[in-house]
């Protein structure tokens, strides 16, 4: 098998889809942050405690929706810590974020091993199963990549538009990105910027800890620690890579999840067979890498990303 | 005010006993006033009297600790830019709030409509932006973007604001300091057609000139309390002075003084863009020993650029800039502090100084390398806290001592330690970019002297300045800045402020280099 | 509501809202406890006394300690200069990487010129690992924050890679783990049959020698007018850029130290698990001491304190040893808020 043959397999392309919806989830949310002015580190950490509380909830007997559920509300707690001591206390992000991240997961880890203090292997759960859209999901390659995923795969594909709609056509977003470029501008117009910065970033919050849950509940089916693997940092990237524009984020999460499915098939190939699987498994972290340099020149960053505003300051 | 005889217009505003405190200082001092349909009423005071404090509490950017404010007869709830703006108050701030990287419209739009709704409605919105710039002369794109605007149409942009929201009170923070006197003209049109539609405008400013032109009535702010009121037909400039600094200002003496030697040649040179500002096109410039040469212009046309030349940040991409006849291959702040030029920046909080350093530590910020402040890399604080004290003796710095935190000075006292920490190593060239700003007078004063005495001593010096006076006041020769270009020299008393206000508008300048 | 900010805090604000803050993470701890299902008091004397109840376990926590003050040291130089270095981990297994590659009999020296020279070349290791990542910064601009987390990432698999293929210990039966090291470059214990090794005498030697250089030298007055305003700096004339990768330099290299001091003072090989996070802890305990060198000191055997002993107390009861890591990243968030709150008072409205 060589890279012709893998690039015109369908399930590459389906394997794409899926590794990429994680990503989407999380990196739309970092995006909303971050184009509220609000850099959110805590992202790795909310989307393990995503990962586990959507896991948990089905794990207890809930149904799968629930489960998101849960694990949005899980990721939006965490955000509203976030965005308590980043926004009205004005915090600094970089420390904030890195110790959300660290409370989060370290929270998932205490609540898993209370819950399950014996197992070894980690008890599977049902996840969510493929839908077939009809008649589309026949289509050569496109159709078992697109339209033969599950359904929270779909859900992220529909983020996109109506995080795109939310930013560009509606009064909110308008604030949103206001409060990002110069929350002068929203305070003197009469809004609270507290309210839109913090709203921004629980939101998000939300939507990273589905990116979370995407991967107990569509991916893997069982919680494991460490398996969110600096895919948050990675949506981070993505979010510069996508110059804060969420079709573009989501395109270069499209990209980078080829990529990724790339490197798994490639370790199959003889090539896998001399090259360390290691370098393989290097290369999301390598291209996330590429991807912030290929952009530094001309990212259009949010101009009051990161600068707390306290009201009435002099 | 009660005993004041008018026409009997109805109250708009009514202040009454506001007060404010600012940790120990008194910002505002129970103040009051009423303000009436259809008049223009002029708020005058130094800087640091308390105006722009008193306006963001109207506005409900603060929180007042005592009075109340009664909009159209209703009082107005305290701390909520919101309820301010939607009883018809509306701030064009001094410092513009605007998005850059958004559209004029998307800036006009921002919190008119109800933050959920489905839709931005900006087809309707594009035709009433249009329809307003129309009624009051306010030409600007609808589309553009903001960053790309110059700075008199991004305060068209914020008048459109307010007028979008039909503000029948408009408060303008020193809204010309910005402008040329060309563009105040229209700016004052605006205002006339704003007061004949039955608007009522505050008019904050330390200008007397605007002020003598624009106010039906003068109301005089000094350190916090309202010490005067007066209707402007029966006051002029002299006494309005009086009233605002409580004694009359002198104007700075300037003794002619034959100009030395050029310590400092630009010949052709070009720098490259900064930001949203132009960089350097093709400019000549002498900078003699013994002579103030002053640079006027509009802001944003290019003397950040010039600033940047000179203080050794930028260096030329093309021309050649010689100090002493020689160029300077390796140019950069060191190298400018070595070949002896004294550089007081534009903003002393941003790049002057370092708010959580102590003021010797901040005294020692260009000369921490050498000796006697450090060897061979250790520091010597001792050294460091003689220089500070000398400083603090010399320049008269009011501080608690040399290991204060400078971030307790007041802006007079800190541009005053920058002032010692540049003009004690004896330069031999000054750069003085924006001397003054934000000063009171007594310090303002001091820092002119100052400057004046290191000229007569000597010394070249380029003084840039937006105050068209104090440039006019204080320089042998005037250059105006357009774009990046420089205007041929022009000796003093030669232009009157009228001929150099067409100079700032760009008339004169060809675009192609002038003869030097 | 809004900040109004203390121009000088009273001594009473200065003490009393950090100790409001480790009250709170107390209180924490003891609502874990309860929610295990546990007694809280008991739960927290279990901690303190699996962390210094007993020779053994005091000797545990200083050990424990000893990379958390490297790595502590690394956070605080970086974040002084507002460099986000959150790549300590990274830079820990290079230094440890290059002390086993150095020190398996690459080089047959003795003990006394062996070991500084090991230190050295871990440190260099770790110092090369930052430079990529800051002068991606300085040069490009590209924050630091996600190319240093990243790296981590790249080189555990790296260590990975190597500890299967060229590092692998041929007599290992099979483990992923290197050689062990040969005794001359085994760090010695400072007192006989006291299992506490010369690494620990080495990260107080090297707060003290951070300590010096922030607050007497040169480079530690441009580090911090870098940090606190560097537009100001660069307007004074001080080499901005070249402070950072300085800077950087120093981190990276302690960062290393770490690595280091725990395969040559503890382990004697190198393994996939030589660190359990020690990177990611060195930046609690970095807030945690104000950035502050000999802060960092405390804050070590603090944060090791509440490891050892939460190991140790979830051996006896069922309490989850994670309590540690909630605690000392509760820990971190409440000290930045009460930090803050020392220099400024709420005002509602």
């Amino acid at each position: 098998m060589d890279l012709f043959d893998i690039l015109l397999n369908a399930s590459f392309w389906a394997a794409a889809v899926r590794i990429a919806s994680p990503l989407i989830f999380a990196t739309l949310g970092e995006l909303i942050c971050e184009r509220a002015g609000v850099l959110n580190l805590g992202i790795e950490g909310i989307m393990v405690a995503g990962a586990f509380a959507g896991w948990m909830t089905v794990y207890l007997g809930f149904g799968l929706w629930t489960g998101v559920l849960v694990a949005m509300l899980v990721g939006m707690a965490f955000g509203f810590l976030h965005a308590v001591l980043t926004v009205p206390f004005g915090l600094s992000q970089h420390v904030v974020g890195l110790g959300v991240t660290l409370l989060a997961t370290a929270t998932a880890y205490f609540a898993y091993r209370l819950s399950l203090p014996e197992v070894t292997s980690p008890p599977k759960i049902e996840p969510f199963q493929p839908l077939e859209i009809p008649l589309l999901a026949k289509l050569p390659l496109i159709g078992p990549a697109f339209f033969a995923q599950t359904a929270l795969t779909y859900l992220a594909f529909a983020l996109i538009l109506a995080v795109w709609l939310l930013l560009y056509r509606t009064p909110l977003g308008l604030a949103i990105r206001a409060a990002g470029e110069n929350p002068a501008s929203v305070e003197a117009q009469g809004l609270s910027v507290t309210a839109i910065r913090m709203g921004a970033v629980i939101a998000g919050s939300g939507l990273m800890a589905v990116g979370g849950a995407f991967l107990t509940m569509s991916a893997f089916s069982s919680f494991f620690f460490e398996m969110v693997n600096g895919r948050g940092w990675i949506c981070i990237a993505l979010v510069v890579f996508g110059a804060w524009r969420p079709g573009k984020a989501a395109l270069g999460a499209l990209l980078f999840a080829a990529f990724d499915a790339l490197q798994v098939r490639l370790q199959q190939t003889p090539m896998g067979a001399v090259v360390p699987y290691q370098l393989f498994l290097m290369v999301p972290y390598v291209l996330s890498i590429l991807a912030l340099i290929l952009m530094s020149r001309r990212a259009e960053v949010p101009a009051a990303l990161m600068m707390p505003f306290n009201k009435g300051e002099r | 005010m009660t005993d004041r005889e008018r026409d009997g217009a109805e109250v708009v505003l009514r202040l009454s006993g506001i007060t404010k405190r600012f940790g120990a200082l008194l910002a505002n001092d129970a103040i009051g006033f009423d303000l009436r349909k259809g008049e223009v009423i002029a708020l005058l005071g130094e800087n640091g009297a308390g105006k722009t404090t008193l306006m963001n509490i109207l506005f409900g950017h603060y929180t007042a600790d005592e009075g109340t404010v009664e909009v159209f007869g209703q009082p107005l709830p305290p701390g909520h830019p919101r309820a301010a703006l939607a009883a018809g108050v509306g701030m064009v701030h001094q410092h513009f709030t605007l998005a850059d990287n958004l559209s004029v419209l998307d800036n006009v739009l921002l919190g008119t409509r109800p933050l959920f709704s489905a839709s931005l409605g900006k087809a309707a919105a594009r035709t009433r932006v249009n329809r307003l710039a129309q009624d009051f002369g306010l030409a600007v794109h609808p589309d553009a973007r903001v960053g790309s605007l110059s700075v008199g149409e991004r305060q068209r942009v914020e008048i459109l604001k307010a007028l979008y929201r039909d503000a029948r009170i408009l408060i303008l923070d020193e809204p010309t300091a910005v402008l040329t006197p060309q563009e105040t003209t229209a700016l004052f049109a605006t205002l006339k057609k704003a007061v004949a539609l039955g608007l009522s405008i505050i008019f904050i400013s330390h200008k007397l000139g605007e002020v003598m032109e624009i106010s039906s009535r003068v109301l005089v702010l000094r350190h916090g309390k309202l010490v005067g009121e007066v209707e402007t037909a029966r006051t002029d400039r002299h006494r309005l002075a009086e009233m605002m600094v409580g004694a009359e200002i002198a104007a700075p003496k300037v003794a002619d003084r034959a100009p030395g030697p050029a310590l400092l040649t630009l010949k052709a040179v070009d720098t490259a863009r900064r930001g949203n500002a132009p960089g350097l096109k093709g400019v000549d410039l002498d900078l003699r020993a013994g002579q103030i040469i002053g640079l006027a212009g509009v802001s944003g046309n290019g003397q950040s650029a010039l600033a940047a030349l000179i203080g050794g940040l930028e260096s030329p991409v093309a021309g050649r800039m010689e100090l002493d006849g020689g160029q300077n291959a390796d140019w950069s702040p060191r190298a400018a502090i070595a070949a002896g030029i004294a550089r007081i920046p534009e903003d002393r909080h941003r790049s002057g100084t370092v708010a959580d350093f102590s003021l010797a530590e901040n005294a020692i910020l260009e000369s921490y390398a050498r000796q006697p402040m450090s060897r061979r890399g250790w520091m010597d604080w001792r050294a460091a806290d003689m220089f500070a004290r000398r400083i603090i003796d010399t320049y008269d710095v009011r501080c608690p001592g040399p290991s204060a935190r400078i971030r307790l000075l007041s802006g007079g006292n800190m541009q005053k330690l920058i002032l010692g920490r540049v003009l004690e190593a004896g330069p031999r060239i000054i750069l003085a970019n924006q001397p003054v700003r934000g000063l009171d007078i007594g310090a303002v004063t001091f820092v002119h002297n100052r400057l004046i005495a290191a000229r007569d001593a000597g010394a070249a010096i380029l003084l840039i300045s937006e105050d068209l006076d104090e440039v006019t006041a204080l320089s042998d020769v005037i250059h105006v800045i357009y774009e990046g270009q420089l205007s041929p020299g022009f000796a003093r008393g030669t232009k009157t402020p009228a001929e150099l206000g067409l100079w700032m508008a760009g008339q004169g300048f060809g675009g192609a280099h002038h003869a030097a | 509501m809004r900040l109004e900010p203390i121009a000088n805090p009273t001594l009473a604000r200065r003490i009393g809202l950090p100790a409001v803050a480790l009250v709170l993470t107390v209180i924490a701890a003891s609502l874990l406890a309860l929610l295990a299902g546990a007694n809280p008091f008991a739960t927290l004397g279990l901690i303190v006394q699996g962390a210094a109840g007993s020779k053994f376990a005091l000797l545990e926590t200083l050990n424990r300690a000893t990379p958390l003050i490297f790595t502590g040291l690394a956070a605080a130089v970086a974040f002084r200069a507002r460099l986000w270095n959150i790549g300590a981990e990274a830079q820990l297994y290079a230094g440890a990487v290059v002390t086993v590659l150095l020190g398996t009999g690459a080089l047959g020296l003795p003990a006394p010129l062996l070991l500084p020279l090991l230190a050295l070349a871990a440190m260099l290791a770790g110092a090369a690992i930052l430079l990529g990542p800051v002068l991606l910064k300085t040069r490009l601009g590209v924050d630091e924050v996600v190319t240093t987390l990243l790296f981590n990432f790249i080189m555990l698999l790296f260590v990975s890679y190597l500890l299967e293929g060229p590092m692998k210990d041929p007599m290992g039966m099979g483990w992923p783990k290197s050689a062990a090291l040969i005794p001359e470059a085994r760090l010695p214990r400072i007192v006989t049959g006291l299992r506490l090794h010369w690494g620990f005498a080495l990260a107080l030697l090297a707060a003290l020698a951070v300590w010096v250089i922030q607050t007497r030298t040169t480079l530690g007055y441009e580090i911090r007018a870098v940090g606190l305003n560097a537009e100001a700096a660069r307007f004074a004339g001080i080499p901005v850029n070249r402070v950072m990768v300085k800077t950087a330099l120093l981190s990276g290299g302690l960062a290393a130290l770490a690595g280091f001091s725990e395969v040559a003072g503890l382990k004697g090989n190198l393994t996939l698990d030589l660190s359990p996070g020690f990177g990611y802890a060195g930046i609690i305990v970095a807030m945690l001491a104000l950035l502050n060198p000999l802060g960092v000191i405390l804050s070590a055997l603090f944060v090791a304190g509440v490891f050892v002993g939460a190991d140790s107390m979830s051996r006896a009861a069922a309490v989850p040893t994670y309590i540690a890591d909630i605690l000392t990243a509760t820990a971190l968030l409440t000290m930045v808020l009460a930090l803050r709150l020392t220099h400024a008072r709420v005002r509602w409205r």
